[in-house]
């Protein structure tokens, strides 16, 4: 989806604050906050991606106007409650009013994908070009990439399709390219030269270039 | 919060912190998880695995050639020789800065980052700043974050989009021919293993 956590190219966000000798954790809550999602990950009440996926539909003005630890409260409530762990009804009694949750989002058609075969489809060195794909449900495809031209830099082992694992209890497992894009090619021609961004990508949002 | 809130009493706890305890209590109340399970998670964050532990590499990296080989070609395996792996950290490509290459590691879509090396990500790393521009002006990001590069180095920025979890190798340090691994490895910072700094 085209969600509000896909934040790579867009401005206005001012500057990076950075903070002298930061601690682990800021508020006990968000400690506990993370110490309950690691614990739930560890017992394999949900898949990594399907974590992600929940965050990703946050209201985009709550993901925007919450601290991380929030985001993380959020997807994991949201998940516990689609997986019949919970009920949002207790969730709401015991915070003792609202509790939001992540929206659904109807993914529409799944996506269709193969498995990659034994040999990567692409070389190290290979011209490749990102589809222009904008799927409903997860996806880790950058929109800043999509379109954009790149060379194969680095294979690694096939994992599985994240479009497809986080929807279906079938994975569907194909190499991932680490692409390099030249800034110019992200950017236009106003980017500087000699700066390059590399995005790991799996088989299926690449075409030959 | 109303103006007559007595300060002699516990601040009420604010609307997040209400959630957080909600889902806690609900989670461990229906043995969903043990509260012990979360107090040694954190624990171990807190505690153990951090910075410190990256630092330990790039020192024995910077002492031993043979070493740095091993490393650039396979991080996970290279690290794993000290113990270091687990959660984030199943696929660790580390890339090295030369004199003509600055790397620094974002991710774009979320927060990856190489929990074993590094611990969890500081804020700023999860930020919407970071996260939108170092891909967009990565040499001026970095320049607004202390590190000015001459534009005879190539920037290379590396988005944790998929299994891979990044860490940068930065350069050994001038006038450091004397000092022993464990003194090398008091230079090494976090953010020099980001890449938004160097040691």
């Amino acid at each position: 989806m085209n969600g509000i956590h896909d934040l790579g190219g867009m401005d206005g966000f001012g500057p990076v604050e950075m903070e002298a000798n930061e601690p682990v954790f800021h508020q006990p809550w968000e400690t506990r906050v993370f110490g309950l999602v690691a614990a739930i990950a560890a017992q394999r009440v949900a898949r990594t991606g399907e974590f992600r996926h929940a965050i990703e539909r946050m209201d985009p003005l709550h993901y925007l106007g919450s601290p991380y630890y929030e985001h993380w409260l959020t997807g994991a409530a949201t998940l516990l409650v689609e997986k019949g762990r919970l009920t949002r009804e207790e969730l709401a009694a015991r915070a003792g009013g609202s509790f939001p949750l992540s929206r659904r989002v109807d993914p529409g058609v799944t996506v269709v994908a193969e498995p990659s075969g034994a040999a990567p489809r692409f070389a190290v060195g290979s011209s490749v070009v990102v589809r222009n794909i904008h799927p409903l449900g997860h996806t880790r495809c950058p929109r800043y990439v999509r379109g954009k031209r790149g060379i194969v830099v680095r294979i690694d082992p096939a994992s599985s399709l994240p479009d497809v694992g986080v929807h279906s209890d079938q994975p569907c497992k194909q190499h991932v390219y680490c692409v390099r894009f030249e800034g110019r090619e992200l950017w236009g021609e106003s980017a500087p030269h000699a700066e390059a961004v590399h995005v790991d990508l799996w088989e299926s949002y690449l075409e030959a270039q | 919060m109303s103006a007559s809130d007595d300060h002699h009493h516990p601040a009420p706890l604010s609307p997040v912190e209400v959630r957080a305890k909600a889902l806690e209590d609900l989670l461990v109340e229906k043995g969903v998880v043990a509260p012990g399970v979360i107090d040694a998670v954190v624990d171990a964050y807190e505690h153990d695995i951090g910075p410190l532990n990256g630092a330990r590499v790039v020192a024995r990296a910077w002492a031993d050639p043979v070493y740095r080989q091993r490393l650039l070609a396979d991080g996970t395996a290279a690290i794993a020789e000290f113990g270091f792996g687990g959660p984030e950290g199943e696929h660790i490509v580390v890339v090295e800065n030369t004199p003509t290459v600055h790397n620094v590691v974002i991710c774009t879509l979320c927060s990856c980052y190489p929990w074993p090396v590094l611990g969890l990500p500081p804020n700023w790393y999860k930020s919407a700043p970071y996260r939108a521009r170092m891909v967009r002006e990565p040499r001026r990001l970095l320049s607004e974050m202390g590190l000015d590069l001459p534009t005879s180095v190539e920037v290379r920025v590396w988005d944790s989009s998929a299994e891979t979890r990044y860490m940068v190798l930065p350069e050994r340090p001038a006038g450091t021919d004397a000092m022993s691994e464990e003194q090398l490895a008091a230079l090494v910072t976090r953010d020099a293993m980001i890449g938004v700094a160097r040691p």
